[in-house]
């Protein structure tokens, strides 16, 4: 098709240069138009039209130009498009249009749009979560880091500068907290109380407070530290700092403190510390010997497992010296296959993982796992198990890529699925980790790797042994979670430590 | 703490906001990217400066030093009386961080080349760049004698220039002399009609302005400001009331000094013709504010922003006399018939200083036209205005914007506040062809590119001995 040129004059119409190039714009992009301008006619612009190829135009400095070229249909299009627009009243909605805030990008924005801000929780890639930690102290606020990956020296900056300004620092790598009640990161829903918790493991600290919870007692705050906090290198600061405050807060009565086997002479540190206070202290290192602390006296308790800190912390905060012995959980005996004789553990909370391998290794199994504790080993292929095995699948090693287990429950279901069809296994032990930050519907996924489990494999199925980490209230609810395990044959124990002896019991 | 309620900052999964949320607490999440452009090292740094108490007590004082200065237009003199660096002097300044010969854009270039011959240095603009590129000529950015010129920004010894005074510190202020649109020297031009305006300028109109702005006895230059920015102009990219504001004041004093009747006319003419023809007294009245406020060691409060055709380049208050450079962000804007964005250079001039002062794109407010260079609407023009108040110390209230409620206009950017939320300052700019000569070919919105600052936020940080792993 011919491509023409076609221009109209509008006599005496001034239009802003900028409104008039928005125009040529417009037009230009219709489709057949070659070229387009809307112009005032002064003697410059026309001898641009010109140069542009637009032809020549007769109009003067107070007239406005519309010029097209392309095909003929396009152009009258375009000259009918230029008419309306020319003709069109500005809308309404661009000059009283409401607009909305931008949303704040930063920690000095949201400070300085509410002073009130007094906690900063961080869940920032670990590269950038010191900085973040950092500004927030600065801006005065007490501040708990989620990420992980935090380079220990920013760790230790963050931390030493925490102290000069008197704010606490919770974590690096602290899963879980609660705060005057409310939830920070991975946490149950439990009651207020009287009980303060510190804790360097995300997962034991659910464990703990939701146990409080479930023997009718309840939580005055629970503070992580970080899974670094109790290293020589950075000194139990945080631990330290958060049994000095609950020490001081009216309304915590007893404390739990709470971390895997810290460095001796940070241990001893703690340790002392907490002799020195008047509020009783229960004291759960997992793995350590209480011995090598000095043992119990009536203002420090030493427990052995999570479950143990939890009921000795009821006890004192009800003022009996000791808890009461909890029953045992009853379980009938299996009958195995001549082949089946390994017990493997597939976890979502690496502290359940640490602590059943504690137990199963005092009732004299060793296990290969991916978190070995002492007197375990590595195994040869993480993929594949081989013997008894316990896996942490929260652990770097399964985690590259793709979320924790305990946000999406289907690789740690894969797994167990896997394990559940080997004919070597006699029992299957796993965690359910309830609460907020935790999947919507753990369960599901698992129940069907059971079914599936029984109806893939030939002879006797393996034994499963579960404990579900919550509380009743809790948004998935821990007393329905118990009940759909439970009617598809799985043995529910009371907690970890409880589920993990039994399973080490049936394992022939 | 456990007294209080628990009012929570979320940084990073939203998740953890909304499940607080639902319990019950009070939470705000932010719109987090990772900060400092995405530099872990730099983005340290960066937090060990936000609340630094030296910073904070150096930015209070140099801010203050922006805000009581009191620019006022005193004269116009050649260059080299001005600069007296330049007396005698193969001498050339031009806009933007320092640049070779070698490396210089085409419209600079071309402009160099035109001040060559316009000086009498050579006699054509082809032997005009072989002396500039034999290294008989000297260069340097006007920022380093208190200079600023749009665009190319280049000025030659016998040029003539607006002379702007502090009158609180009494430190002086030069820009050149506005030619008009078209094929004009800033955009590279340089033949003989380009050159005999120059000279008409330089001769003709400077003489007939010299006895008429000293009869003014100090035109005070920023309530002139802020009248026009209550008349439609954002004084950078749009300056038709400033001017017409300007006028007003000369022309008195330009008749009372009885010229000849046709030169009245021809300067007259001239200025009437140009709606830009104040824009370098603006630009010049908003250096003197910010050179007010620079070397106030430890401050992060940017002093000035220019582009020479290839890099971007910023100068911070507590860092002296340092450029923090990175290659200039494309323009978003609209052209004139017949070019589009490959036809363009990069962006460039000494212009954005007005931005720097709080005017220009950070006045966007009070001028809704510009933005339709974008296809924006005159809420988006509002809301420029407003996310700048987030990178800035402050405002200033000489500079109001009706839109805003008669708010003032955000002022005194701080490295820390863009660095810290990727806000990079707005800026209003005219888009030059790449070839030199061919003038302007579009105007839009751009910004100043975030690693300038990131690159200032560092050296502040070490300066204070703060940069390194473990501080």
């Amino acid at each position: 098709m011919s491509s023409i040129r076609e221009h109209r004059i509008y006599p005496n119409r001034y239009q802003d240069s900028v409104a008039l190039m928005a125009l040529s714009a417009a037009l230009a992009e219709l489709p057949g138009i070659q070229a387009a301008s809307v112009v005032m006619g002064t003697g410059t612009n026309l001898d641009n039209l010109r140069e542009a190829g637009l032809g020549e135009v007769d109009a003067g400095p107070g007239d406005l130009v519309v010029a097209v070229m392309g095909d003929e249909p396009a152009t009258v299009r375009a000259l009918e498009l230029a008419d309306e627009r020319l003709s069109e009243q500005p809308s309404s909605r661009g000059a009283g249009g409401e607009v909305a805030a931008p949303p704040l990008r930063s920690l000095r924005q949201a400070v300085e749009e509410n002073p009130a801000h007094n906690l900063a929780l961080i869940s920032v890639p670990g590269p950038y979560a010191a900085a973040e930690a950092l500004k927030a102290l600065r801006l005065g606020l007490n501040v708990m880091v989620f990420s992980d990956n935090v380079p220990l020296d920013q760790e230790i900056e963050i931390k030493r500068f925490a102290e000069e300004r008197d704010l606490l620092v919770m974590g690096p790598d602290c899963g879980t907290a609660i705060v005057n009640g409310l939830p920070l990161g991975f946490a149950n829903v439990v009651r207020r109380g009287r009980i303060g918790v510190v804790g360097a493991s995300g997962t034991g600290m659910q464990e703990i407070t939701s146990r409080i919870h479930q023997l009718g007692e309840g939580v005055s705050q629970a503070l992580g530290t970080g899974g670094h906090d109790l290293s020589a290198e950075v000194g139990a600061i945080s631990m330290l700092r958060g049994l000095r405050a609950l020490a001081a807060d009216d309304g915590t009565d007893v404390i739990v403190l709470l971390s895997k086997p810290p460095a001796e002479t940070v241990a001893k540190a703690v340790v002392e510390e907490a002799r020195a206070l008047d509020v009783p202290v229960v004291i759960c290192f997992l793995g350590a010997d209480p011995a090598a602390f000095g043992g119990d006296t009536p203002g420090v308790r030493f427990a052995a497992t999570l479950a143990g800190a939890a009921d000795a912390a009821v006890a004192l905060v009800r003022g009996a010296d000791r808890p009461a012995e909890s029953p045992a959980e009853a379980y009938e005996q299996v009958c195995f296959a001549p082949g089946q004789r390994d017990l493997r553990g597939v976890f979502s909370g690496g502290t359940f993982c640490y602590e059943a391998q504690l137990l199963a290794r005092a009732e004299g199994i060793r296990a290969a796992s991916n978190t070995p504790v002492a007197g375990n080993t590595m195994p040869a292929d993480v993929a594949v198990s081989t013997g008894h095995t316990l896996l942490d699948l929260g652990d770097d090693v399964f985690t590259r890529g793709r979320p924790h287990p305990m946000i999406d429950p289907a690789p740690r279901d894969e797994r167990l699925l896997a394990e559940a069809v080997d004919p070597a296994t006699a029992v299957v032990l796993f965690d359910v980790v309830l609460g907020y930050g935790a999947a919507d519907d753990p369960v599901s996924g698992l129940l069907e790797a059971i079914e599936q489990a029984r109806a893939v494999r030939e002879g006797p199925a393996p034994a499963f042994v579960a404990h579900v980490c919550g509380t009743d209230d809790d948004p998935q609810d821990r007393s329905a979670v118990v009940a759909r395990l439970r009617e598809a044959g799985v043995l529910v124990a009371e907690n970890n430590a409880q589920a993990a002896v039994i399973a080490a019991r049936m394992t022939p | 703490m456990w007294s209080e309620h628990l009012d929570v900052v979320n940084v990073g999964l939203a998740g953890f906001g909304d499940d607080l949320r639902a319990a019950g607490g009070s939470v705000t999440t932010l719109d987090w990217r990772p900060p400092a452009g995405g530099d872990p090292d730099a983005a340290l740094a960066l937090a060990r400066l936000v609340g630094h108490p030296e910073v904070e007590r150096a930015n209070q004082v140099a801010f203050e030093r922006y805000l009581s200065a009191q620019p006022v237009l005193t004269d116009v003199v050649p260059a080299k009386e001005a600069i007296t660096e330049m007396a005698g002097e193969r001498l050339i300044l031009h806009s933007g961080p320092p640049i070779a010969w070698e490396r210089m854009a085409g419209p600079v270039r071309g402009a160099i080349a035109g001040a060559i011959v316009f000086e009498g240095w050579a006699q054509t603009p082809g032997q005009a760049a072989e002396l500039a590129a034999s290294g008989a000529i000297s260069f340097a950015p006007a920022h380093h004698y208190g200079a600023v010129g749009p665009m190319a920004g280049v000025i030659s010894p016998s040029m003539p220039v607006w002379v702007v005074r502090d009158a609180t510190s009494g430190r002086l202020a030069y820009s050149n002399f506005n030619e008009g649109l078209g094929k004009v020297l800033r955009f590279g031009a340089n033949g003989p009609d380009v050159l005999d305006r120059l000279r008409w300028i330089g001769g003709e109109l400077a003489g007939a302005l010299r006895p008429a702005v000293r009869r003014l006895e100090g035109l005070e230059l920023k309530p002139l400001i802020g009248q026009a920015l209550h008349m439609g102009d954002e004084v950078h990219n749009r300056n038709a009331a400033a001017t017409g504001l300007l006028l007003k004041r000369l022309l008195p004093a330009l008749i009372a000094t009885e010229p000849d009747n046709a030169v009245l006319r021809r300067a007259a003419e001239f200025i009437t013709g140009n709606d830009h023809f104040f824009l370098n007294v603006s630009m010049a009245a908003c250096k003197a504010m910010l050179d007010a406020a620079a070397g106030v060691p430890h401050s992060s409060m940017v002093t000035a922003m220019a582009r020479n055709g290839v890099n971007f380049g910023i100068r911070v208050s507590g860092t002296g006399d340092r450029w923090f450079q990175a290659p200039a962000n494309p323009v978003d804007g609209l052209f004139f018939p017949g070019y589009s964005v490959d036809d363009a250079a990069p962006d460039l001039g000494d212009s954005a200083i007005t931005e720097t002062a709080g005017l220009g794109g950070f006045a966007m407010a009070a001028s809704p036209a510009i933005v339709k260079f974008v296809g924006g609407t005159p809420a988006d023009a509002t809301a420029h205005s407003r996310r700048m108040r987030e990178i800035t110390i402050g405002t200033n209230p000489v500079f109001t914007l009706p839109a805003l409620d008669f708010g003032a206009s955000a002022a005194g950017i701080d490295v820390r506040a863009v660095a810290d939320t990727g806000l990079q300052p707005v800026i209003n700019t005219g888009i030059a062809h790449k070839e030199a000569g061919v003038g302007q070919i579009g105007a839009g919105v751009t910004t100043a590119p975030l690693p300038c600052f990131t690159q200032a936020v560092v050296a502040l940080a070490d300066g204070l001995g703060l940069a390194g792993a473990a501080a």
